[in-house]
């Protein structure tokens, strides 16, 4: 009950006119960079920082996370209309999301994603507001063994649960763990596959592969079809949004289970975009029928964009308790509290209440506002379809390649995000699945260097990974996950034969 | 004012440079070039400095930070080396640019850029959880006596932690096994949940857990304890913690933190920043971020500056060469 008192507080320091304004400002500049593709959260806070810092704190970060919220809620825009991912995580809404624009469901897609955006930040705030303390002392049971038991599992759960061809999936996902191991290995301290350019030092970025694998293939695909931008703009009316709540009932399994997902990686620093693939491999998983996903189905948005985000706003709580971001995006907040004189730890919450719970109470109303402004600018975004392809194409590329761009300021990047692209497109041609090669670029790294200091730790004894309850279960069920099809074949051949037994007696 | 005109007169007397301030200003806004991630030390200087500058109107163009911690920090590095020539970056070094060039072999060297000014100097404290050894000499005796070898979070390979940690290793006797994570923050948590059994951390690395009592400090890398004397924790301030070397254990080392511009700078353009990151120091934000984060204050700029970073680049490779990480 503390808690709910506390959180009242928190709306009292919020509700001032002052608040609200900043709140709609930040509102807006977030979706506006999350539309972008590539400029996305992490760089809009970056670029808003300075803004702040005549600011209040309070002020200043509920300015802040409002532009979290709203690129939060822009990425998904992307994703849906041009098959671009706006941020890393929306890449598993772009598998349904994008097949349901060129239906001409647009914007059922658009006001799924909102939907399911809002539903998960609500779980992850509840989640924050009442287990706060019991949820940073879980956090610390976090050794390198279970940070690779987890991503272990992501890996896992793609070849395991995936429909595509096994070996597809395995080679995409290789090539992606190869391009990941370009750089610098922080564990050795030496340089890998660099070949004496400074350019490579500082390996791939995953967005601006992410961008051309997406974004610039898919250009090169409607070309070849010489289509217009496929899918017809769809006006959305209450009709739509109302219709499209009436059946989320249906879905509370799917919405349920992302919202775990994405609350658990984000707490566990394994990041909105982990959340976002296995919130939607699960979905896949536990459908009735699992050929139709990717092919325009609803609940390909569902799961994907609830599981991101609850994860994105579960990721707020590790960096204010413990100082550890878990998203990109919470590391430039963090130095932005670091500005103003707050020191995120666990006195954090002792000694900044006014702070905390005015940061907490601004995810409650910000979500709210969030959805109603970005529900009635749909309309907008989804004219954006009824351009002609050739007016939009150019504006596309050019965004993109600002985007890449925009990372790290390299001109370099951008050569690489059209190299990309053509990657892209090839693997589209001969079907290899660009998801895994994603998730590898990402988590590669994460995953090599939790294992090598597990292994280091453990003396190079593999049994680290069963060395206690936690790390044990989670790498159990990946394996499981792995070999999943080969048990449920298994499963099924002796359900059969019992079938079978009964018949014949 | 009167503060600004002495400092320019000092710096163009320092840099002899004719006419004496010729009052070059930059002309767009100024990328402050972090050599490590979001979160870490010199991010979160570089945002003081942001603050400060910004707050105090010291300069027209607006800062930015800019983070190039890839390749543990070489990005930044190559980033500087070929912006030769231009004013508007300002890079915020520290003992990466001696390491770097020799564990990673990366065509690097500071003389090649322009150096502006040292404007402080970091500790190192070997920290342990608050639930292990209480002093420097239990520790040491619970790490000899372990069966398998004590964690040592830190972060980066072959880099100031990892040295301190061989160092230690050979002023002991005791074996560690060193684990680098990717920011003092994750050696910090990893700590607080027993992960690894002690760190070497940067104060402003640890504070929050020191505060909030998962950590305890055994000993402070320095020559001179540190001279801070408010109280940090309910019992303690950073001038409690004592020197390893008066636990008996005789390892040193600070870290240089300072300000370059890329190569070929104008002796005007260098002269600007001379005169405004000594402006910074004289900010109340830079004076409470320096005791908060437990810095020692410095300013050294002109020959002093190039004549410490020799010194100190000497001493680094020595360190490095006895630790056997310099690259063949």
């Amino acid at each position: 009950m503390e808690a709910f008192g506390l959180l009242l507080h928190g709306f009292a320091v919020l509700l001032t006119w002052k608040t609200l304004v900043l709140m709609m400002v930040g509102l807006v500049l977030g979706i506006f960079v999350g539309v972008l593709p590539g400029l996305g959260g992490p760089n809009g806070v970056a670029i808003l920082l300075p803004l702040t810092f005549t600011m209040d704190p309070t002020s200043a970060i509920v300015m802040l996370s409002c532009i979290y919220w709203g690129a939060l809620f822009g990425g998904a825009i992307t994703s849906i209309l041009f098959n671009i991912p706006g941020e890393a995580w929306s890449v598993a809404t772009t598998f349904d999301g994008y097949p349901m624009a060129q239906q001409g469901r647009a914007a059922e897609a658009l006001t799924a994603a909102f939907t399911s955006s809002f539903i998960g930040s609500l779980v992850a705030v509840l989640l924050i507001t009442f287990l706060a303390p019991m949820i940073s002392s879980f956090a610390l049971k976090f050794g390198p063994p279970e940070f690779f038991a987890v991503y272990l599992l992501t890996f896992c759960s793609f070849v395991g649960l995936g429909r595509e061809a096994k070996h597809k999936t395995v080679i995409s996902m290789s090539l992606g763990l190869l391009l990941a191991g370009i750089g610098m290995d922080t564990v050795s301290g030496n340089l890998r596959m660099t070949f004496g350019s400074p350019e490579l030092l500082r390996g791939i970025n995953f967005l601006v592969a992410v961008i051309g694998l997406f974004g610039i293939s898919e250009i090169l695909l409607t070309m070849e079809e010489r289509l217009a931008l496929r899918g017809h703009a769809a006006g959305i009316s209450l009709r739509v949004v109302l219709s499209v709540w009436k059946d989320l009932p249906k879905y509370w399994v799917t919405l349920l289970r992302s919202s775990f997902i994405g609350c658990w990686l984000g707490i566990t620093p394994g990041g909105a975009i982990a959340a976002s693939f296995m919130g939607y491999n699960l979905a896949k998983r536990f459908a009735k029928e699992p050929e139709s996903f990717g092919k325009g189905r609803i609940e390909g948005v569902f799961a994907p964009e609830t599981a991101a985000h609850a994860s994105g706003t579960s990721a707020l709580l590790p960096m204010l308790a413990l100082g550890i971001p878990g998203s990109g995006t919470a590391a430039i907040l963090l130095g932005g509290l670091m500005v103003w004189g707050l020191n995120p730890g666990p006195l954090l919450f002792v000694e900044h209440k006014d702070f905390v719970w005015g940061l907490i109470a601004s995810m409650y109303l910000g979500n709210v506002v969030g959805l109603v402004l970005v529900l009635t600018t749909v309309p907008i975004f989804a004219s954006i379809l009824r351009v002609p392809f050739a007016a939009v194409a150019p504006m596309i590329v050019v965004s993109c390649a600002i985007g890449a761009y925009a990372i790290q300021n390299a001109m370099f990047d951008i050569w690489l995000m059209l190299g990309f692209g053509i990657v892209g497109y090839v693997f589209k041609k001969i079907g290899i699945p660009l998801a895994p090669f994603t998730l590898a670029l990402v988590l590669g790294n994460r995953a090599e260097d939790a294992f090598r200091l597990s292994m280091i730790g453990a003396g190079g004894d593999l049994k680290v990974f069963w060395s206690n309850g936690l790390v044990g279960s989670i790498t159990t069920l990946a394996i499981v996950l792995l070999f999943w099809p080969v048990i449920d074949g298994l499963l099924g051949r002796v359900g059969w034969r019992q079938q079978d037994k009964t018949a014949t007696q | 004012m009167r503060i600004s005109v002495k400092a320019v007169g000092a710096a163009a007397a320092l840099l002899l440079t004719t006419p004496a301030f010729a009052g070059w200003e930059p002309t767009k806004p100024v990328e402050i070039v972090v050599a490590a991630g979001a979160g870490g030390a010199s991010d979160q200087m570089a945002r003081m400095m942001q603050a400060a500058i910004q707050k105090n109107n010291l300069m027209k163009q607006p800062m930015v930070v800019s983070l190039k911690g890839g390749a543990s920090g070489a990005e930044a590095l190559m980033y500087m080396k070929s912006s030769e020539g231009d004013p508007n970056k300002v890079l915020i070094a520290y003992s990466l640019i001696y390491m770097l060039p020799l564990s990673a072999k990366i065509p690097f060297n500071w003389r090649e850029l322009t150096p502006v000014s040292v404007v402080a100097l970091d500790q190192f404290v070997l920290w342990d959880n608050s639930a292990g050894p209480k002093t420097l000499k239990e520790f040491v005796a619970a790490a000899k006596a372990a069966s398998s070898p004590f964690k040592m979070g830190g972060t980066g390979s072959k880099r100031e932690d990892h040295v301190l940690t061989v160092f230690l290793e050979q002023k002991t006797g005791a074996k560690f096994s060193y684990l680098p994570y990717k920011s003092g923050g994750e050696a910090a948590t990893q700590l607080v949940g027993n992960h690894t059994e002690a760190n070497v951390n940067n104060p402003s690395e640890n504070l929050e857990v020191w505060r909030a009592g998962q950590v305890r400090p055994l000993c402070v890398f320095d020559k001179e304890r540190i001279s801070y004397t408010t109280k940090v924790t309910e019992t303690q301030s950073w001038a409690d913690i004592p020197t390893c070397k008066e636990e008996g254990v005789d390892v040193q080392y600070l870290m240089l933190r300072a300000m370059f511009l890329p190569g070929k700078a104008t002796p005007e353009q260098q002269a600007f920043y001379v005169d405004l990151f000594h402006k910074v120091t004289q900010t109340t934000e830079y004076k409470e971020y320096m005791e908060k984060q437990a810095l020692k204050p410095i300013f050294l700029t002109g020959k002093d500056m190039v004549q410490f970073l020799e010194e100190d680049d000497a001493l680094n490779k020595s360190l490095m060469t006895e630790a056997g990480f310099v690259a063949k």
